[in-house]
């Protein structure tokens, strides 16, 4: 280890994640501890590996300490800051090798990424906008006004290639140039935040951790286009990332960088926050708008498009956080740099949550193209507790789930759409062989159908009818005809839904029955439940050879169908039993058997 | 459907609310547009719920017409029409916490305190909803109590979590 370089920074992670493993009150011990001493403790945004939260990081050395907690905080300061010797027993520990890594950027997680978008995440403090300003923030606004002209903008935007991070993956500067040939003096910029697919905190992250790289993005594409107001449309459930934003909009506002004459310019351009309400299809562009406007959110039919037709009859441009987010890169590096990084057409970076049956669940931002097994396996490092990898999920309820002869697939959004898929907003669940994909298809649909908006009776009533063959089938009553029906309706809700919501809701029945069609015929021929996970298909009984008659299983059951005296082999009533598995749970000597 | 969400759900205690507690933060809304949801957010961050009497106060003064206030909130998942009780309970049922087993955790809870998803408990003790993704997935499968997230959980912590959780009333 370096001896030269002495820390002068200990930075703690403040993210959602972080937060609820009690970081917040790290951080508090540092600010303590640290009273009267030459060092720096500040809070930062997501640094993206959760899986080992709380984070503290010293900088800058770069050593990550993981999984950190209040009692550690004085053996950091006396060990590492005052008398420079890390603490060992802290550093992140290689799960293949068993190696302790002291440098985060030598960890296997962060080693293989490309920080482009999440730059600033976990680095500066997002709640103060001179961190942003120091590491070159407000720098591309200030050329585009400057020394661009917004057709210049424009044109490097297109010219970029970039396409939208939303899900669908349109492009980007055709988009703005819609909105900017669109006529009428009154044009609006929403910011769409809404990320309602269940599983993916990407955009969140964003915003905990680089609200202000969102806000320039925003401020050039206002400019750009002519719109003098713009909304950010925030999720109800995303406290923490409503109280950065109005902090960072605060901020600017005190700068002149938001509200009238923006830097020393002619141009007027003020932000507001709008928070959502929890539904799902308002992440559609058409329903945000109406529930901006004040209504129940639902699709409107396109044309007309926002960028004629959208907030209150306006133009209107709608991007995605993360779209935004990557335009400053854009206008500072130049167009060449960008289309350096990912594939023939589909250009930059994508920021993916890693989450589920995987070693390392996190945040990470890899170019356009990479394969599924170098995200999933390289970054990730693979499923955990040696459980053989079943399925991807990718793309949310929109998306579809693919099986392991396709992870070398490339990832990008026509890859993904070619085989069944979807970006969408980059979620991506790691599957092992304790899921049940017939569950999973069930569980999405489920969620579908609940977030339908009800407006047009393919997706209104086709979810529904799809969703009751799916629990006949997980209950045990389906037929191998069910599956030719399923697959009859999920066209035509494909072909005849008004919005995305419908159009793409049947792609998670259809992959895996497509690609795990051996799991639904067991479920529907053998009445049998291979994950060991439908509840209807579950018989739990007892080993005798291994029951020791402790008494654990029958205390905890919860319908007491459990019945055998201590030291006794132990019983279980099938007709009273209602499938809970907390028997096979508790019991320490593996004496339960499932099948 | 989102509909249904609310349809099968009975009523409980009907109160009266006091609107003169929110009534100049209601006027503040007058004469502008879009301000549905934010009148509704406004109004249950008081009281935790849409009481009756305020939405129909609130529909008077601000000149919406009450169908409206009602099917707009009907529509969001976020909105309720009925208190709830003095711990909020959210389990989150999100892709990465189904997969490592939100439904096991939910019924163990529901058991625990014996009501169902999106109940209160007549005692006005507990309320419990299963939700969409927290956002810390990393922590699958979590749950929310007030707010404060328990991440990582399984049939046992829910154990030691509701054991304290009685012990803390107990004391009070
Ligand atoms: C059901 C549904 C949900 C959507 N959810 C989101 C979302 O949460 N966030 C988002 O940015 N786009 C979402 N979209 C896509 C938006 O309609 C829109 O395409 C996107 O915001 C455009 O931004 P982009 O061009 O930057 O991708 C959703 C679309 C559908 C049909
Ligand atoms: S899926 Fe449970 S927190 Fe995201």
């Amino acid at each position: 280890m370096n001896k030269e370089i002495k820390s002068s920074e200990i930075l703690i992670c403040c993210g959602t994640g972080c937060v609820s493993a009690k970081a917040d009150k790290i951080l508090e011990k540092f600010k303590q501890d640290t009273k009267g001493k030459k060092i720096k403790v500040k809070p930062t945004g997501c640094h993206g590996f959760c899986q080992q939260g709380p984070l503290v990081i010293t900088e800058p050395d770069g050593i990550l300490y993981s999984r950190a907690t209040t009692e550690d905080v004085n053996e950091i300061i006396n060990s590492h800051i005052e008398n420079n010797v890390p603490v060992e027993r802290l550093f992140y520990t290689d799960p293949q090798t068993g190696e302790k890594i002291p440098h985060y950027k030598n960890i296997q997680f962060y080693k293989e990424q490309q920080r482009v978008i999440l730059r600033n995440c976990g680095h500066i403090n997002p709640e103060d906008i001179n961190e942003y300003v120091k590491s070159g923030g407000y720098r591309a606004i200030k050329k585009a006004l400057l020394d661009l002209n917004p057709e210049k903008v424009l044109k490097m935007i297109k010219d970029s290639c970039l396409r939208g991070l939303g899900g669908a993956g349109f492009h980007t500067g055709l988009k703005w140039e819609f909105c900017f040939n669109a006529k009428g003096d009154e044009k609006y910029i929403i910011c769409n935040g809404d990320e309602g697919d269940p599983g993916s905190f990407q955009d969140r992250s964003v915003f905990e951790g680089d609200p202000h790289s969102v806000l320039e993005g925003i401020i050039i594409a206002g400019t750009t286009i002519g719109a003098k107001k713009g909304f950010i449309y925030v999720r109800a459930e995303y406290p923490l990332a409503v109280k950065r934003l109005k902090i960072a909009i605060d901020q600017a506002r005190k700068k002149g960088f938001l509200g009238k004459n923006i830097f020393d310019s002619k141009i007027d351009f003020d932000l507001e926050i709008f928070q959502g309400a929890g539904a799902f299809v308002c992440g559609e562009e058409t329903a945000l708008i109406a529930s901006i406007e004040g209504q129940r959110g639902m699709p409107r039919r396109r044309p007309p498009f926002p960028a004629n037709s959208g907030l209150w009859g306006k133009p209107t441009l709608i991007n995605n956080v993360k779209t935004y987010a990557s335009i400053s890169n854009i206008i500072n590096n130049g167009v060449e740099w960008f289309t350096k990084m990912g594939t023939d057409n589909s250009k930059g970076t994508a920021i993916f949550s890693l989450t589920g049956e995987v070693a390392n669940c996190g945040l990470v931002e890899v170019p356009m193209g990479r394969t599924l097994r170098e995200i999933i396996f390289g970054i990730g490092g693979g499923t955990t507790d040696n459980k053989k990898f079943k399925a991807v999920q990718i793309g949310g309820p929109s998306g579809g789930c693919l099986p392991d002869s396709l992870l070398d697939l490339p990832v990008d959004f026509d890859s993904l759409k070619e085989a069944g898929a979807m970006m969408g907003s980059g979620g991506m669940v790691v599957m092992d062989e304790s899921t049940c994909m017939v569950d999973v298809s069930k569980y999405f649909l489920d969620f579908t159908q609940k977030e339908s908006c009800g407006k047009c009776t393919f997706c209104r009533v086709g979810t529904k009818r799809m969703l009751e063959i799916l629990v006949r089938i997980t209950e045990g009553e389906g037929t191998e005809e069910d599956l030719s029906i399923l697959e009859e309706l999920a066209k035509s809700i494909k072909n005849n839904s008004l919005c995305g919501l419908g159009q793409t809701a049947p792609n998670p029945v259809l992959t895996t029955i497509k690609y795990f069609r051996d799991e639904y015929i067991a479920h529907v021929v053998d009445k049998k439940c291979p994950a060991k996970v439908c509840k209807k298909l579950l018989t739990y009984t007892i080993i005798p050879e291994k029951c020791t008659g402790c008494v654990v299983c029958a205390k905890n059951c919860p319908s007491n169908c459990i019945t055998g005296e201590r030291k006794e082999v132990h019983f279980i009533n099938q007709d009273d039993c209602i499938k809970c598995g907390i028997c096979y749970d508790r019991c320490k000597f593996e004496a339960i058997h499932v099948e | 459907m989102r509909i249904e969400r609310i349809a099968g759900k009975k009523e409980t205690q009907a109160t009266e609310e006091d609107y003169s507690l929110i009534s100049e933060k209601i006027l503040k809304y007058k004469g502008k547009t879009g301000i549905t949801i934010p009148v509704l957010q406004t109004i249950q961050k008081a009281f935790g719920y849409l009481p009756k009497n305020i939405l129909k106060q609130t529909s008077i003064d601000l000149r919406i017409p009450l169908n409206e206030l009602y099917g707009v909130a009907s529509f969001y998942s976020q909105f309720r029409f009925t208190p709830v009780g003095k711990n909020m309970i959210m389990v989150c049922k999100g892709t990465a916490c189904h997969v490592k087993g939100a439904e096991k955790i939910l019924d163990e809870i529901s058991r625990k305190i014996g009501i169902k998803d999106g109940e209160t408990s007549t005692d006005m003790e507990y309320t419990l909803e299963g939700v969409a993704c927290i956002g810390c997935c990393a922590l699958a499968p979590c749950i929310t109590i007030n707010n404060e997230v328990h991440g990582r959980l399984n049939t046992k912590s829910i154990d030691k979590i509701f054991k304290s959780k009685k012990a803390e009333g107990k004391n009070q």
